[in-house]
């Protein structure tokens, strides 16, 4: 409420904050949040450069234009000038003009060539952080292509974000690392995305078959937000990105665990034990949630038609073997994808599970990690 | 100029009553007025589909909408805004007009004619199908890609993207046939001594139009046929798997969609280029450069379309080359509108309703144009694409750009199309409540896309919250006064006070040496411009 | 020869209302309707198509023969003729660049899009998406869509395409010749050699299709090659096809001695769109076949 009175107040400056290359009032939400890249801050003064030039151009226009208005006006007895458009000014305005705007124009230009040249060339140097981002329909993958982990980067439903961060809050943030140049190689795996995080002044298009380049080289830690930006479907306002930039150590020390992790988390798939109803039941509900209910929502009721119901389905409730196909595999030619790439054997077999008993759903099947190594 | 007295013969020479006089027309002034009519009935619904989409923004949170039907409205209201609203508007003026501005009898092919407006409303029905399909059984899914109907998302969508796709081939058919009819009209029906550099510069704006379109309509035609295929006949134009690109898609979009914008802008301009010399009672400054101008935005405007497509990892060479190109279309841009000024300048104008929505165009248009060239600097624009910025953008080059233009000129030739002065008191609220709101609505949309809110979401953050508001409440408000235009209009088709030949003290040209309106033949015989 | 359009007694014909125009919402509106429930494999497609079609047929004959009757009134004067004439520059124009588009697109795809695919230059590292594939035209991309195909050959019949349409274009302006010299024998013979020619091209394209379908395995699905391949050469075959019907209702209007040699523009005008097709061949013979 008060943050909305101050906006409200600060609309009768506006015209000012536009000029005004203010920082400060960044946190309006009046333009750019705080840069956070080398390369971001001069994209920030270039964008200030051109809007100080367009306002300047259009205070000329609206000035001059306000003075014919007043001043050239039948009602205060002016004659028009039959002539005007005959003297000298009249015949050489059309190579006068243009050579004024064309100054201008080269200025512009110009003053972008050193920040594109820097971002657009991608530097091919030594140890750079490679990382691979994936753009899902709804979710970001981000892959850390040297020491190969993977991470999955997913909304946090309403009741979980951050009060006042709904959709611009994360399960897994992007940890990387500041001072050290990182190289995003961005792809998607059904349509196009783009991942932008303004403070890091990057935006690129995920497109599926193809990969686009990016760097950046973070020199202040914090916490960076942003939003996927291209269309990709029903779910495109809930597909934020956060960046989270720590100190060299740090970073090295937070690899290190979510390697381990990922570890523990193979063994523990690979390990032939019989696991029990609940421990399926419990494993598969945190998944299901998180990476199936976007789509089939949490009471696996689904979202006609584009996202079938699970409660009561067919796939849900008649033999395990299709339905553990269906997961490993995905559907072709619509939105559900294929998970074997995704998740491992005891995974899937929580998620089967889960949804075979769930929302009345009784099947009592009960799904094990060999039945689904057997189905891939 | 001309002897009127020889043509008005013609006015009590039969001609066809009835519903047949309507729908088999072979007259410019009635299809003009069926073109008119189809546009506002077009603008209308868009508008209404924007209003729910403002409506939706309102607040944070789903309002009343769910994700899907909110890009399905989004794409509706796109599509039928250009394709149904703007492009119909200006061919129906082109039709009324062209024929009366340069002397002749009727459209060079008056059945064609016709026929490229009876194609339109079979193609606004697919356009409606496309929309309302998926509500029934086995319709499929929505429409969620945006007008610009991007690969592989435009693949994953249900048969309404059939509907779309061959709703965009009519409407190409149709554009390119009026287009043909334009240019033959002004090539081969100019009245003796009308030279092309005696033609008022609104006939040689469409005329570059008409141009542009018959370039760029059928690279959009040949873009969705692509798609058709891909979708159903297994091709992979657009899929990497097959060797395609998605990508290219967007190329040959755009190569269209750039090159449209001006199609959209320029009757504008033209129009402009008729009202602001007659009410600055003085005749245009710098006729000929604004002519050459135009010629260098079509020329210019067809080798920059990848400004759109900044992020999509083009080499260095070919984003640089296009943001220059982008760029440079501020200079003919920049001249006309300095003519405009230029012609204002040491008039003696009045402000009569044509002449408030002509200048607040120079203001405004220049604005959106403005946002325009920053859009065009790439380092920046990777910032600001696909944010709301790019929607202020371009709301207030189509707005105050191209539908201002058509308000215009819609006042400015009433009088001659109905015989009736329309009510200049109601006119001038509609201008000052529509112009004011206009600017609530969409100025505070340029922070939020500063601030990081991406377009074509329908769920947003609370740090975006207060501009969305201020947006849709004044969105409201902008799109009620609409109504009062309609009750303008309808007023002044029904009656008001009688409109003599020339309609406007300083108004210069053909059209109102005839009576208005003009006969059901406009010039039987030519008149002689000296 | 053009007379100004105020001379007494020749006003620029405007034609009487005319119900073609409107008749022709409800036939465009019926095949494209159909066509979308058709390719969605809904029931009634098919015979909705099927109304719009007789339609469509209905007002093209219509149409042309209200034109025709004012035309053998003498309604039209040169202003009229030339306002037809230019007319179809400008509607072929336009199919010029509905045939720039595929063109366009064939030559993004071979000089961008699968250079990047193969992981070139600055556009990016695909080639960590794809181990081996090598970026050669023509291709079925990394996938191998649509299986192992063979290549469709420059050197056989499309060749001797391409020997038939440049003659055919020969054949019509000899019939042309014919006709200035009011010679209907030569323009009769001419026009029937075109059509003939024509047919026989369309023949020749639908043995290679089935050729390429059954014995190359070169069909739609198989990647951009077969994509482009089919609708370029599908494309133009469908306007050859038109092109030979046309000719067709330009022989009987001749057979009726329709044609002066000062009053022919539809003559003309069909001449010109065959010159068009022809010419659209020659890219497709060296941009799909050949190169
Ligand atoms: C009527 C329609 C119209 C018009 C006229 C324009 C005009 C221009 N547009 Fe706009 N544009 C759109 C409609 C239009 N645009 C639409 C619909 C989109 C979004 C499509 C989508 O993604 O959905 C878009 C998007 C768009 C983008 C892509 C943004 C993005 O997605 O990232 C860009 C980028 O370059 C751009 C640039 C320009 C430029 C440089 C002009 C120039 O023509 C402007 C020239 C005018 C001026 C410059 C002002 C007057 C001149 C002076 C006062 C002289 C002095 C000026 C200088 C010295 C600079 N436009
Ligand atoms: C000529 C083109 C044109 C016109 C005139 C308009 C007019 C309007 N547009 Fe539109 N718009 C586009 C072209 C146009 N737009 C395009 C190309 C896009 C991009 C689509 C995409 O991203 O794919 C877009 C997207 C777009 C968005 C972005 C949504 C998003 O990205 O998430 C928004 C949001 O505010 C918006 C709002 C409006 C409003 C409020 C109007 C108003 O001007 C409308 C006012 C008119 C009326 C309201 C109708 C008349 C009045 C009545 C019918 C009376 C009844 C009304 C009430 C009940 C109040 N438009
Ligand atoms: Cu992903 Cu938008
Ligand atoms: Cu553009």
């Amino acid at each position: 409420m008060l943050a909305r009175m101050k906006t409200i107040r600060s609309l009768w400056f506006l015209p000012l904050l536009l000029v005004s290359a203010a920082p400060a009032r960044a946190e309006y939400g009046l333009n750019f949040p705080p840069p956070a890249t080398p390369i971001a801050r001069d994209i920030y003064d270039l964008h200030m450069l051109t809007m100080g030039i367009s306002t300047i151009l259009l205070i000329g226009v609206f000035g001059v234009v306000f003075f014919a208005i007043w001043k050239f006006r039948k009602s205060r007895g002016y004659q028009p000038d039959q002539n005007f458009h005959k003297t000298w000014f009249g015949t050489w305005s059309w190579i006068i003009v243009p050579a004024m705007v064309l100054g201008v124009d080269l200025t512009i230009a110009g003053s972008a060539q050193k920040v594109l040249q820097e971002m657009w060339i991608v530097p091919k140097q030594e140890g750079m952080l490679d990382v691979k981002v994936t753009g899902h329909q709804w979710y970001w993958e981000y892959e850390y292509m040297d020491s190969g982990i993977r991470i999955e980067s997913r909304a946090l439903p309403e009741d979980q974000a951050d009060d006042g961060l709904y959709l611009r809050d994360v399960d897994n943030r992007l940890v990387l690392p500041t001072h050290r140049p990182v190289r995003f190689l961005h792809t998607s795996a059904d349509v196009n995305h783009a991942m932008w995080v303004p403070a890091l002044g990057f935006k690129k298009d995920a497109i599926p078959g193809y990969i686009t380049e990016t760097w950046a080289t973070i020199d202040t830690e914090g916490v960076y937000r942003g939003q996927c930006a291209e269309l990709c479907g029903t779910w495109h306002a809930k597909m934020p990105i956060v960046v989270e930039a720590v100190s060299e150590s740090e970073f090295e020390t937070w690899l290190a665990e979510a390697k381990a992790a990922e570890v523990a988390a193979e063994a523990e798939a690979a390990a032939d034990i019989e696991w029990s109803m609940p421990d399926l039941m419990e494993k598969g509900k945190g998944l299901y949630n998180t990476k199936c209910a976007s789509c089939h929502q949490i009471n696996g009721e689904g979202l006609q038609p584009a996202f079938p119901p699970l409660k009561g389905s067919a796939i849900a409730t008649g033999p395990t073997g299709p339905h553990i196909d269906i997961v490993l595999h995905g559907k072709p030619g619509s939105a559900m994808p294929p998970w074997k790439g995704q998740l491992n054997d005891l995974e899937i077999a929580a998620i089967v599970t889960y949804e075979r008993n769930a929302w009345g759903n009784d099947t009592g099947d009960l799904v094990q990690p060999r039945d689904v190594k057997a189905a891939r | 100029m001309s002897t009127t007295a020889d043509t008005l013969h013609s006015e009590h020479e039969h001609h066809p009553y009835g519903w047949r006089r309507w729908l088999y027309s072979t007259n410019h002034k009635d299809i003009g007025t069926l073109y008119l009519l189809f546009a506002l009935t077009m603008f209308f619904l868009g508008g209404l589909s924007a209003m729910a989409i403002r409506a939706e923004l309102l607040f944070p949170g789903l309002q009343f909408l769910d994700p899907d039907l909110y890009n399905n409205i989004l794409t509706n209201h796109a599509l039928i805004m250009i394709f149904g609203a703007v492009m119909p508007a200006g061919a129906g003026i082109a039709n009324w007009m062209i024929p009366l501005m340069i002397g002749a009898p009727d459209m060079a092919l008056p059945r064609l004619n016709n026929l490229s407006f009876w194609i339109l409303p079979a193609a606004a029905m697919m356009l409606i199908l496309s929309f309302i399909v998926p509500f029934f059984p086995g319709g499929g899914t929505q429409i969620n890609t945006g007008w610009t109907l991007y690969p592989p998302l435009s693949v994953q969508v249900g048969m309404s993207m059939d509907f779309l796709i061959f709703a965009i081939h009519l409407l190409g058919i149709s554009s390119v046939l009026a287009s043909i009819n334009i240019i033959v009209t002004i090539l081969n029906m100019r009245a003796p001594g009308m030279t092309l550099f005696k033609m008022p510069v609104f006939c040689w704006a469409w005329f570059v139009t008409a141009f542009l379109l018959i370039l760029v309509v059928p690279i959009i035609a040949g873009g969705v046929t692509m798609l058709l295929f891909d979708r159903h006949f297994g091709t992979s134009f657009f899929n990497a798997a097959g060797g395609g690109d998605p990508v290219l898609f967007q190329h040959l979009f755009w190569f269209f969609g750039h090159p449209e914008v001006y199609i959209l802008i320029l009757p504008a301009i033209g129009a402009l280029a008729q009202v602001i010399p007659a009410f600055s009672r003085k005749p245009l400054f710098g006729y000929h450069s604004t002519v050459g101008a135009m010629l260098v935005i079509a020329t210019l405007g067809m080798v920059v379309w990848a400004h759109h497509q900044y992020t999509i990892g083009m080499s260095f060479a070919a984003v640089n080359y296009f943001m220059i190109g982008t760029i440079l279309i501020s200079i003919p841009v920049g001249l006309i509108l300095f003519n405009f000024i230029a012609t204002m300048w040491r008039g003696a104008m009045t402000f009569e309703t044509p002449m408030l929505f002509a200048t607040a165009m120079v203001l405004l248009f220049s604005f959106g144009g403005l946002t325009g060239v920053m859009l065009a600097v790439i380092p920046a624009d990777i910032q600001y694409h696909d944010s709301m910025f790019v929607v202020a953008h371009f709301h207030y080059v189509l707005i105050p750009g191209a539908i201002y233009g058509l308000f215009a000129a819609v006042f400015y030739w009433l009088p001659k199309w109905t015989g009736h002065m329309y009510d200049e008191r109601l006119a001038k609220i509609f201008f000052w409540v529509n112009m004011i709101s206009f600017n609530l609505t969409f100025f505070v949309q340029h922070f939020l896309g500063l601030a990081g809110m991406p377009r074509r979401i329908i769920d947003y953050n609370v740090i975006f919250a207060e501009f969305n508001f201020i947006s849709s409440v004044a969105g409201l408000i902008y799109g009620l006064s609409h109504l009062l235009f309609l009750y303008i209009v309808i007023k002044c088709i029904r009656g008001g006070k009688k409109a003599d030949n020339k309609a406007w003290e300083g108004a210069t040209g053909l059209e109102w040496e005839l009576p208005s309106p003009p006969p059901f033949h406009s010039w039987e015989t030519a008149p002689r411009v000296k | 020869m053009s007379q100004p359009s105020d001379t007494p007694g020749s006003h620029y014909f405007v034609p009487e209302p005319s119900p073609w125009p409107f008749i022709s919402m409800f036939a465009v509106f019926a095949l494209l309707f159909g066509a979308t429930l058709m390719i969605n494999d809904v029931a009634i497609g098919g015979i909705v198509v099927g109304l719009g079609a007789l339609l469509i047929g209905y007002v093209f004959y219509g149409w042309f023969r209200d034109v025709v009757t004012e035309n053998l009134s003498g309604a039209y004067n040169h202003q009229v003729d030339r306002s037809f004439r230019q007319g179809m520059y400008w509607f072929i124009a336009s199919e010029v660049f509905f045939f720039a588009s595929f063109f366009g697109a064939l030559y993004y795809i071979r000089n961008i899009a699968v250079p990047w695919l193969g992981g070139a230059g600055y556009l990016g590292s695909s080639e960590i998406l794809y181990s081996q594939f090598a970026a050669d035209w023509p291709t079925a991309g990394p996938g191998a869509l649509g299986g192992e195909y063979t290549v469709m050959g420059a050197w056989g019949i499309p060749a001797l395409n391409t020997l038939i349409l440049l003659t055919s274009g020969a054949t019509i302006t000899w019939a042309h010749w014919g006709l200035k010299l009011n010679d209907q024998k030569t323009l009769i013979r001419g026009l029937v050699a075109t059509i003939a020619l024509g047919v026989l091209f369309v023949g020749f394209q639908a043995y290679e299709y089935r050729h390429a379908y059954v014995d190359l395995n070169l069909t739609l699905a198989s990647g951009v090659y077969g994509s482009t391949f089919y609708i370029l050469t599908g494309f133009h075959g469908m306007h050859v096809t038109i092109g030979a019907i046309m000719l067709m209702a330009i022989l009987v209007r001749a057979r009726k001695g329709h044609f002066s040699p000062h009053n022919h523009f539809a003559f003309e005008a069909v001449a010109w769109y065959w010159h068009f097709v022809d010419v659209v061949w020659l890219g497709l013979f060296v941009f799909v076949y050949w190169l």
